[in-house]
């Protein structure tokens, strides 16, 4: 009986994590006008999430790009077409896996950081004595972190995207050989601004959910050392689930 | 707040250079990314089939694209596919008694339609529907009779054959 009594609390306390997340972003959602006057605060966030992130993010674009160049290459010549390798890296760097591995970078790299940031700034009080001076800390601490995540998705996943573009050349036209003039040509014809706006719209959204998720397992960390550690953990868990159950719907919806 | 210019400095930078790369995607990589702002005037065509013409498939005179496919609807009174097509201005040209047919780029290629200019002194104007059309070429029908003449030939050789 009491194992029944456990499930159900485990079930309740899943629940009411819904419903601390949904209230928390509601929160967040509503200062966000007030904050984005603070645009120093922003600048700063912008400077820590989006460009310490950029280093990472070139270099994968780079080798995604270069490792998408050698699959298709050896995939399109089994049908004699080549030259369509342009087209091919180009949709699937935009479309999918620019902004998807932009996310799952971004939720590793500046989402664990996020959370760790204000799980700490939570377990030293130092949340609680801004609430003492009548300082709103979602206001003041995570709000500027999360719209600093929100734009600096895009502008990585393009980045992201271009890299990769280069890095698909990079291996196809100078390693493999595949006409350069093709490969340009046969992309500009079929890549249409709407396949360029789906990834823009993928990013924003991707920033929303991990930029929401890590504040919010920062706020709610529970606030001791291991806590701080678990809800980073937790982020990473959450989003890269999040970011992956997202993409699906976004690209039924897109398509 | 302790904000150097080293942080303004990399901040600056990844907002440039994340917005180029955006700029770059946009226009560079797209192959209509300043579609928006081309004036263009429409034509209509009816056809029998248009086997597998799609929306936006472009529309070529001596194989330049001078335009788009805007829609393509079913007529229930004619029976038959039309056709609307958006011409640049630009191309403002075209004698009015061209026909259009629709061809297929390369063997696995997309389907487009192609204008062939004609004698007349007169040009389409917008509105203008086009009289002279032909059908898509299905390759099934195509494989089909091809394999129907050889099945009959191959009959009758095979008759006459036998009857000596």
């Amino acid at each position: 009986m009491s194992v029944l009594v456990d499930w159900l609390e485990m079930l309740a306390e899943q629940v009411r994590q819904w419903g601390r997340f949904s209230i928390f972003t509601a929160r967040l959602f509503a200062v966000t006008p007030r904050a984005l006057l603070r645009f120093r605060l922003i600048v700063e966030q912008l400077n820590n999430t989006g460009a310490r992130s950029l280093v990472i993010i070139m270099l994968s674009g780079l080798f995604v790009g270069m490792v998408l160049g050698l699959q298709g290459y050896d995939l399109l010549r089994r049908f004699g077409s080549t030259e369509a390798l342009g087209t091919a890296a180009a949709l699937g760097l935009l479309r999918e896996l620019g902004p998807v591995v932009t996310a799952l970078l971004f939720a590793g790299r500046a989402g664990t950081s996020l959370t760790s940031e204000i799980g700490l700034m939570s377990a030293t009080d130092q949340l609680a004595a801004m609430e003492m001076m009548a300082v709103d800390p979602i206001r003041r601490v995570c709000a500027p972190r999360f719209i600093g995540g929100v734009l600096a998705m895009p502008l990585l996943a393009a980045i992201f995207g271009l890299l990769g573009i280069l890095g698909a050349y990079l291996v196809g036209v100078v390693i493999m050989g595949v006409d350069s003039g093709q490969f340009w040509s046969q992309m500009r014809s079929s890549v249409e601004l709407k396949d360029v706006v789906e990834g823009i719209v993928k990013s924003v959204a991707f920033g929303l959910a991990c930029s929401s998720i890590a504040v919010f397992e920062g706020y709610y960390a529970v606030p001791t050392a291991e806590g701080v550690g678990r809800a980073t953990t937790r982020t990473v868990v959450v989003s890269s689930v999040a970011i992956l159950a997202l993409d699906y719907m976004l690209t039924a919806a897109l398509l | 707040m302790r904000q150097t210019r080293a942080v303004e400095f990399s901040t600056g930078l990844f907002v440039l250079l994340g917005f180029a790369a955006l700029f770059f995607l946009m226009t560079q990589i797209t192959s209509r990314g300043l579609s928006l702002s081309e004036t263009s005037y429409h034509l209509t065509a009816s056809f029998e089939n248009v086997g597998g013409l799609k929306v936006g498939a472009p529309v070529s005179m001596s194989g330049v694209t001078v335009g788009r496919i805007e829609s393509i609807q079913y007529d229930a009174t004619i029976y038959k596919a039309v056709v609307k097509l958006a011409i640049r201005t630009q191309f403002d040209h075209i004698p009015n008694d061209s026909d259009a047919a629709i061809y297929t780029a390369g063997l696995l290629g997309g389907q487009y339609l192609g204008l062939s200019p004609g004698g007349s002194d007169v040009f389409y104007k917008n509105g203008d529907t086009i009289q002279l059309t032909q059908s898509a070429i299905v390759l099934e029908h195509l494989i089909s009779k091809f394999l129907f003449d050889k099945a009959g030939q191959g009959d009758s050789k095979s008759s006459t054959g036998k009857t000596p």
